[in-house]
């Protein structure tokens, strides 16, 4: 399978997605160009961690509006997989490709911290190789990573099985503890932690491993 | 042409008789652009007029060594065709005009030193000195530094996208009036992708790169050469604004370019801006450059040339490209958005000729400017020194109590509240970050892993800067030692007073003896490091403060870390109890903290003993017998055992044997010493008595208790849950005081 991970001025953790996918799970994987606006025949994109366009203004806002997004847009639509880690999920949300917002964290400090999710869905493409309720150790690091939305989403989120991951102790002051969620569609994740850090033996936890794992056998089964 | 006069000499901080050397070198008497040149080339800051004839007793070779003090960084081999740059430089005085800034800046500038030379900058250290939180007078501005200047560092490096790994956080009220910031910033390349800040080739075209020059940080250079005094508060337009998002473009862009082949030399605006780099690169590679200001991108109008060459804008670097490729190097700025602008020409006259519209407004030889500033050998008596040799009597009120004091304290307390602000994980190669004794960070794919460790301790020097400073060597050493690395080579940061007065320099000759010597002993040279002096306010010096920075190199593999992991362990303290006594007590925490003075001299080094214990640590740990390995630094013994504690929750049951007094046998800060956790005692013993050097067993762990007795005395039981929540709790308790 090859995965896409788009590059824009200013990602930092797309060699570490990179390195996850390739070096860790022995798939493929390209980098995506920012002012590209096409993809290639990637199986899978990841929009990763970072501050886009330097993330002056709202987190994200600049990134919608770079070519590439439109190709994901496009792409997502066709029911294509596409997860957004840390900036990457941010982008999502301000490109209304998922629900909601995030805001500052509720300490109005940015965290780098190792903590503990849970699964709170099996039934989606980046979380296929868990069980609903698995911990998973995964790291974050963010400075606005504090989900907010509106509580009939947040019902709705809910009421369609649509949240991924919740934090088992609440790190930003997100609402109902939300992590990651998903599209109506089920292939589109954000989510804050970096999946891509515990990835690694020698990194302390390789629980991350599992979204992309999940990733690999949606693909498969689509094809 | 104004003419010069004495008010506008000595406004720009030169001296007559440097002056009257400045009108040697010219042949005649200089115009006001020419004046600030020489003002910024020759303060401190870039000409290290007062510290030069000392640093030369450095060592600064060894086989690692492949670069050393005079570029950019200091490079060294660590194998593989595989080469580390790094340095450590100071940001003191923006950081307290405007801490924020002032100390994103810091790191935006030494990470611009580290990838000038074509190296990925993979890690940042810290070394961070305030005055006391808790300070009746001054603690509330201390409080709005620490925070300033924490996120100004977290905003810079986690934008940038280089992980902040380790450092080290320490509060005195002689840092009051005066915060040191000092940042350490590593970078990795290939052999053969090393660059130079050289202008080599005449006729190549000199092009400017990055951020436009605005009015900022004019005089930066010069203002951290001179103290504070209520002035200097109006100084505030001096410091310059940051823009990690167009540093991270930069270091894309120029790693980029070099691997075009077209870059033949490239060095980074950092203090004294377009000056430092025309003039420097010239001067290293003997040619002259030829540039027009007006073709320097800019950010406001009606700047002068004067202005222009002493901007210290951010996020600007000065290359030289091959005639007749500058368009693969503008392809490259283009892709990643940025200004690159053809200003001038090598030339072989060496001559810095700055024009403005074609006529010429300076005209400088530049090896003089850039390498022959005065130097001063600065008369020197003995150090200064505000402690007695005496201490009072003082008896424990409790052990535990002390204890617990110690571990809330400002120094010996968790730092997690700052550190948790830096994104350490970035790059996905930290196998041990920040809250170890030495941080250690993975090159992928290789097996090897780099070590390294920021020391410095105020205290110690002020009583002794020889001593002290041998001390800190020893420690940072060590603190790679017990990570099972062996120290290749250091960095060093010297932070002092005004040297100027007698008492103040002998403090930084000795202290730079004493790292010299310590610093050939441990085989670590220093590849290059940073001086800055006047570091006082209204007349208050700084302790004096050295910082060192060590690198060490390992296998790649699992750290063993600090932390106590596992039940019914040998506790063994490698090096054995050591030994204190009365004046030798007075430089450490408890002495600080519990006694309320600060008397005598620094804990005694054998700087023999403290080789062969840092080898034999070195090798239980990287053979795996160790399960755990922690330096006994500040706080003595108790504290060290506390934090082995504090990672899993892990007790121990400690025994001692020992005819020193409690306070000492706890809280004495004797070097040499390891505490080790292992369920394979016996080959601890083999080691140990290998390298003859003693090792006790003092204890086992246990659960969730740390108990403490001497000659079947308790002296402390302790829940470790407990003492780790106030450990923990201490800093964000004291800053969130109003």
């Amino acid at each position: 399978m090859k995965f896409g991970v788009v590059v824009f001025p200013g990602s930092n953790c797309d060699h570490d997605a990179w390195y996850a996918v390739t070096r860790n799970l022995g798939q493929q994987a390209e980098f995506v160009w920012h002012d590209s606006n096409r993809l290639g025949d990637v199986d899978a994109v990841i929009l990763p961690g970072g501050f886009s366009y330097g993330d002056y203004l709202r987190c994200g806002a600049i990134a919608k509006f770079s070519p590439v997004m439109g190709a994901v847009k496009k792409f997502a639509a066709d029911g294509g997989l596409v997860a957004g880690i840390c900036n990457g999920f941010q982008i999502l949300v301000e490109s209304g490709l998922l629900p909601g917002a995030l805001v500052r964290n509720a300490g109005l400090k940015f965290r780098c911290m190792e903590l503990q999710l849970t699964v709170a869905t099996s039934d989606s493409p980046f979380t296929n190789a868990c069980r609903k309720g698995d911990v998973l150790r995964v790291p974050i690091a963010h400075g606005e990573g504090c989900y907010v939305a509106e509580e009939r989403v947040l019902d709705e989120l809910e009421a369609e099985d649509r949240i991924a991951f919740r934090y088992v102790k609440n790190p930003n002051g997100s609402q109902r503890d939300i992590a990651g969620v998903l599209n109506r569609g089920r292939n589109v994740l954000g989510m804050m932690p970096h999946p891509e850090r515990a990835a690694d033996p020698l990194m302390g936890s390789l629980d991350g491993l599992s979204v992309f794992t999940s990733m690999v056998a949606a693909a498969a089964l689509k094809k | 042409m104004s003419a010069i006069t004495a008010d506008l000499i000595s406004s720009h901080q030169l001296t007559h008789d440097e002056y009257e050397r400045i009108c040697r070198i010219l042949g005649r008497e200089p115009n006001l652009t020419e004046l600030g040149i020489f003002s910024v080339m020759w303060s401190e800051h870039c000409s290290y007029k007062s510290s030069k004839r000392h640093l030369k007793k450095l060592p600064t070779e060894s086989k690692h060594v492949l670069q050393g003090p005079g570029e950019n960084a200091g490079i060294i081999d660590i194998g593989q065709g595989w080469a580390i740059a790094f340095k450590i430089e100071s940001h003191n005085h923006p950081s307290f005009i405007e801490p924020f800034q002032g100390a994103a800046t810091g790191v935006g500038g030494i990470l611009r030193d580290i990838f000038t030379m074509g190296a990925r900058p993979i890690a940042v250290m810290d070394a961070l000195r305030f005055g006391p939180l808790e300070d009746p007078k001054a603690g509330a501005r201390n409080r709005r530094i620490v925070e300033g200047v924490v996120s100004g560092i977290a905003h810079y490096g986690n934008c940038f996208g280089v992980p902040t790994v380790g450092g080290e956080c320490v509060f005195d009220p002689s840092y009051n009036g005066n915060p040191l910031v000092n940042v350490f910033a590593l970078g990795l390349f290939r052999h053969d992708e090393i660059f130079y800040g050289r202008a080599s080739g005449v006729g190549n075209p000199v092009i400017y790169v990055g951020a436009k020059t605005g009015r900022d940080g004019i005089h930066g250079a010069s203002m951290a050469s001179a103290e504070f005094t209520e002035e200097s508060k109006q100084k505030r337009p001096n410091v310059q604004v940051g823009d990690p998002f167009m540093e991270k473009l930069l270091l894309e862009a120029c790693l980029e370019a070099m691997r075009t082949g077209a870059i033949v030399g490239i060095q980074d605006m950092g203090a004294a801006g377009l000056t430092c780099s025309t003039c420097e690169m010239g001067s290293r590679a003997g040619t002259g450059i030829e540039i027009d200001l007006m073709h320097v991108p800019q950010r406001e109008t009606g700047m002068t040339p004067y202005e222009i060459m002493l901007s210290e804008s951010q996020e600007r670097m000065l290359l030289v490209a091959e005639n007749g490729r500058e368009e693969e190097v503008f392809a490259v700025f283009r892709k990643w958005g940025l200004d690159a602008v053809e200003i001038g020409h090598v030339t072989g006259d060496g001559i810095l000729r700055v024009k403005d519209h074609g006529k010429v407004v300076a005209e400088i030889p530049n090896r003089p400017l850039a390498d022959e500033a005065p130097l001063y050998d600065r008369p020197y008596t003995t150090p200064y020194r505000p402690a007695p040799m005496e201490g009072p009597s003082f008896v424990t009120a409790g052990i535990q109590e002390d204890l617990k004091m110690l571990l809330a304290s400002g120094d010996l307390c968790s730092k997690r509240w700052i550190w948790e602000q830096y994104d350490y994980m970035v790059r996905t190669n930290t196998l041990q970050g920040p809250g170890a004794d030495a941080a250690i960070v993975r090159i992928k794919d290789t097996g090897i892993s780099i070590a390294m460790s920021l020391d410095g301790n105020g205290r110690y020097c002020m009583l002794s800067p020889r001593e002290g400073t041998k001390l800190i060597v020893a420690e940072c050493c060590r603190n790679l030692s017990v990570a099972g690395a062996l120290p290749v080579a250091a960095t060093n940061n010297l932070n002092f007073g005004n040297p100027e007065r007698p008492e103040i320099m002998a403090q930084l000759v000795e202290s730079i003896e004493g790292m010299a010597e310590a610093c050939r002993f441990f085989e670590t040279p220093i590849t290059g490091g940073n001086v800055s002096l006047y570091n006082e306010t209204l007349g208050e010096p700084i302790h004096p403060s050295p910082v060192v920075g060590i690198v060490g190199l390992m296998h790649t593999g699992e750290p063993a870390g600090i932390a106590f992991r596992n039940a019914d362990r040998a506790v063994l303290l490698v090096g054995g109890i050591g030994d204190c006594d009365a004046v030798r007590f007075g430089g450490t925490q408890y002495a600080s903290v519990v006694v309320g003075k600060v008397w005598g001299l620094p804990p005694a080094l054998d700087m023999d003993f403290e080789k062969r214990v840092q080898a034999a640590a070195r090798e239980m740990v990287s053979a795996g017998m160790a399960e755990s390995a922690h330096d006994i630094g500040q706080g003595g013994l108790a504290v060290a055992l506390a934090e082995c504690c504090f990672g899993l929750g892990v007790g121990a049951e400690i025994t001692l044997d020992s005819e020193l007094r409690p306070e000492y046998l706890l809280f004495h800060e004797g070097p040499s010493r390891v505490v080790i956790s292992t369920n394979n005692e016996e080959a601890i013993v083999e080691v140990a008595k290998r390298h003859n050097v003693p090792v006790v067993r003092i204890g086992t762990t246990w659960e969730k208790t740390l108990s403490i007795s001497n000659r079947g005395v308790r002296l402390a039981t302790m829940e470790v849950e407990a003492l780790r929540e106030s450990w923990e709790n201490a800093l964000p308790a004291k800053l969130s005081v109003s």
